[in-house]
């Protein structure tokens, strides 16, 4: 499909403008804030105070960060692929139950850093199990992915609360949730690297999967940008009928981009549950697939971009609920918000600045040829 | 008889609970008919639930209320127009971020404006709509048999709910008897022939849009004027996606609609019913399991399984006047 759009520098095209469609986005969720009756701009210091006042302030941001890069990264693949994958949010759920498994099962024997491996693997198997079938009926039986991965999210929410009911949760226990995980089920913390910049971690659960986080960030990078596997994905995104061509297997793609997807969705489940609670509770994965989307679609599916976009919900989340306490009006659905506005205006409305930037750009570049012709002549 | 009163009992919170169904899935047939993809049904019916509760709440007026949760839901799916439709932007990322604007502005309003806890005030008299008593309905409650279907079943829904069922009639007639119908057809199988016809695209699209937009608003007001007193945070609870469910499982026509909707609310009420009731042959069945049939049943008809649901050919895809 042609670009009905003029061509804009890389600078343009990659920070102007969605930098540009956040702060439409940011300007429109202040004018919800002066809608309530609260200071815009007040709101905003308590959200920066908030997410970068103190070490352990900056602490929950990562914390809050690793899981948003990982799920980030989810939606992105699957958009390099022209995949639209809304299921990230039931991968990362169904995710956990790889996690819980890994600890209930060598907890009280191993140490963390061979659970730890274990737990990678069963959140990368279960979450890549859970994208499977939405990829296998889109590439074999034409049922529409986004369509069956919404399903999915509500089909595995029902199946979760009957497994944390029913079957994972300890006799005797009120609570739907594990037990809780002994030592070698819980990640270890990261104050060495805090320390570093003379940063005090506090209680905040910034951990050990942080790191596991860019290193799959890395990963995609690599996946994308340096493998034949990578190079048929985006042919498949930019034009399936060049990749039904060149001889690229659609519906192998297709499957193989969707467990891939749903493995870095179920990876997310590790952060909090080894690296918070140390218990797979009801719920744990709280809308955090959904801000994968906002993420990805901010950092243009690129992880050099997610990691940023991700860094920023994390402040929106911790900031958030320091908005939330000195200004009890904001809550944290205030971040639902922003969320859903960074979604419309990076993600649907992306193009809209964009013909009036291309006509900026005409004419000054008709201008400067102008000016060089006079000096010219 | 016993079993016959507990099934009219099913049945009757059964067409409870389908009616926002109904009226959020023909929202749905109008814009994907005319090929635009509409996943913000949710976030429509929850915003207008909200303008619905608030305002009637303010104003005292039920009517009021309805009109207040129409036009939120019609400005809603302006914006999805808008997104899709002049800046060609992706369908479904525009619903996603419709949702989550809604979800998250319904709960920070209310509070901010009535401070209960994200909820609108309790409605009672005329902020609340009424249920409606049938003629003879309590003269014929002793007829064996027709007399409880009438005068329970048939008898003593809320006006709205009537309204739903006649839409469907009247949806099926608008979209394949008129002229509109058959334009807001065309333009989700084969935008352009309309538009070698002489006919905008654009245009005929944001009318969809806007009629989509209009039965969301009474989906929402029914679940805020008439199902409970009141708005509730988040009390669309999904229902959006269970009517985007429907509308797909009834392969995009209206008769079907009504019967995949009363089917999805059978499956609901019926699983209100069974919590703790084990079923005769098969045991106890989690109620779980009942509340994800819907989306189960949805996954294995789009598999093909059971039928095949084709969607309208140009579903999702803007339309590009060639250049």
């Amino acid at each position: 499909m042609s670009n009905p759009y003029a061509k804009l520098p890389a600078w343009a095209e990659y920070i102007l403008i969605p930098l540009l469609n956040l702060v439409v986005a940011f300007l429109v969720a202040g004018l919800v804030v002066l809608l309530v009756g609260e200071n815009p701009l007040d709101a905003a210091y308590y959200m920066i105070t908030g997410a970068f006042g103190r070490g352990e302030y900056i602490g929950f941001t990562l914390y809050y960060a690793t899981t948003f890069i990982f799920t980030g990264l989810s939606v992105a693949v699957a958009f390099h692929a022209g995949l639209f994958n809304i299921g990230s949010e039931g991968q990362a759920y169904i995710g956990g139950i790889g996690v819980a498994l890994a600890c209930l099962w060598l907890d009280k024997t191993m140490p963390w850093f061979v659970v730890f491996p274990l737990a990678i693997i069963g959140s990368a198997a279960f979450g890549a199990m859970w994208a499977f079938l939405p990829g296998w009926l889109q590439a074999k039986r034409g049922s529409h992915v986004v369509i069956t991965t919404i399903m999915f999210n509500f089909i595995a929410s029902s199946l979760m609360v009957y497994l944390l009911t029913k079957v994972l949760k300890p006799l005797g226990q009120m609570a739907p949730q594990t037990r809780t995980f002994e030592a070698g089920g819980q990640l270890p913390k990261l104050d060495w690297l805090m320390s570093i910049f003379g940063l005090n971690l506090g209680n905040s659960p910034f951990n050990v999967s942080f790191l596991l986080a860019l290193l799959a960030a890395f990963g995609v990078w690599v996946l994308i940008w340096r493998t034949k596997l990578g190079y048929e994905m985006r042919t498949m995104g930019h034009s399936p009928s060049a990749a039904r061509y060149a001889g690229i297997g659609e519906a192998r793609i297709t499957i193989i981009v969707m467990m891939i997807s749903g493995g870095l969705a179920g990876m997310m489940a590790l952060n909090p549950i080894m690296g918070e609670q140390y218990r797979m509770q009801l719920d744990f994965v709280q809308g955090a697939g959904f801000v994968g989307i906002a993420v990805a679609l901010m950092g243009r599916s690129h992880p050099a971009g997610i990691i940023p976009a991700a860094i920023l919900f994390g402040m929106l989340y911790q900031g958030g609920a320091e908005i939330a306490f000195e200004m009890p009006a904001i809550s944290r659905d205030m971040i639902v918000i922003i969320q859903g506005l960074v979604i419309l205006f990076a993600g649907a409305l992306e193009n809209m600045f964009r013909p009036a930037i291309g006509r900026a750009f005409a004419s000054i570049g008709r201008r400067s040829v102008a000016a060089a012709q006079t000096r010219g002549a | 008889m016993d079993l016959f009163h507990t099934i009219i009992a099913i049945l009757e919170s059964t067409i409870r609970v389908s009616v926002p169904l109904i009226f959020a899935a023909l929202a749905g047939l109008f814009t994907e008919r005319a090929g635009v993809f509409d996943i913000g049904l949710e976030g429509k019916m929850l915003g207008a639930a909200f303008a619905a509760g608030a305002v009637a709440a303010v104003t005292g007026n039920v009517m009021l209320g309805l009109l207040a949760a129409v036009l939120i839901s019609v400005l809603l799916s302006l914006v999805h127009g808008y997104a899709s439709i002049t800046q060609r932007g992706s369908q479904i990322v525009s619903g996603v971020a419709i949702n989550f604007i809604v979800a998250g502005s319904t709960v920070i309003l209310g509070e901010a404006w009535f401070r209960q806890g994200g909820r609108t005030p309790a409605l009672s008299g005329d902020a609340r709509f009424q249920t409606v008593t049938l003629p003879f309905a309590d003269a014929v409650r002793d007829v064996p048999f027709l007399g409880p279907i009438y005068s329970e079943l048939l008898s003593g829904h809320f006006i709205l709910t009537y309204v739903a069922f006649a839409l469907v009639p009247f949806s099926w007639w608008i979209l394949y008897r008129t002229r509109f119908g058959l334009r807001l057809r065309a333009v989700g199988e084969n935008p352009s022939a309309v538009d070698t016809a002489g006919i905008s695209v654009i245009w005929l699209r944001y009318r969809a849009v806007i009629c989509c937009g209009i039965l969301c608003g009474f989906a929402g007001a029914y679940l805020s004027l008439a199902m409970s007193a009141g708005f509730v945070k988040g009390m669309t609870a999904g229902k959006g996606y269970i009517a985007l469910a429907a509308l797909i499982f009834a392969k995009w026509r209206p008769v079907n609609i009504m019967l995949a909707c009363l089917l999805f609310g059978f499956l609901d009420a019926f699983a209100i019913r069974l919590q703790g009731n084990p079923l005769p042959l098969i045991g106890q069945v989690p109620v779980q399991l009942m509340q994800a049939l819907p989306y189960i049943l949805t996954v294995i008809l789009l598999a093909g399984f059971i039928g095949k649901a084709i969607p309208p050919k140009a579903g999702g895809v803007p339309y590009v006047k060639e250049r």
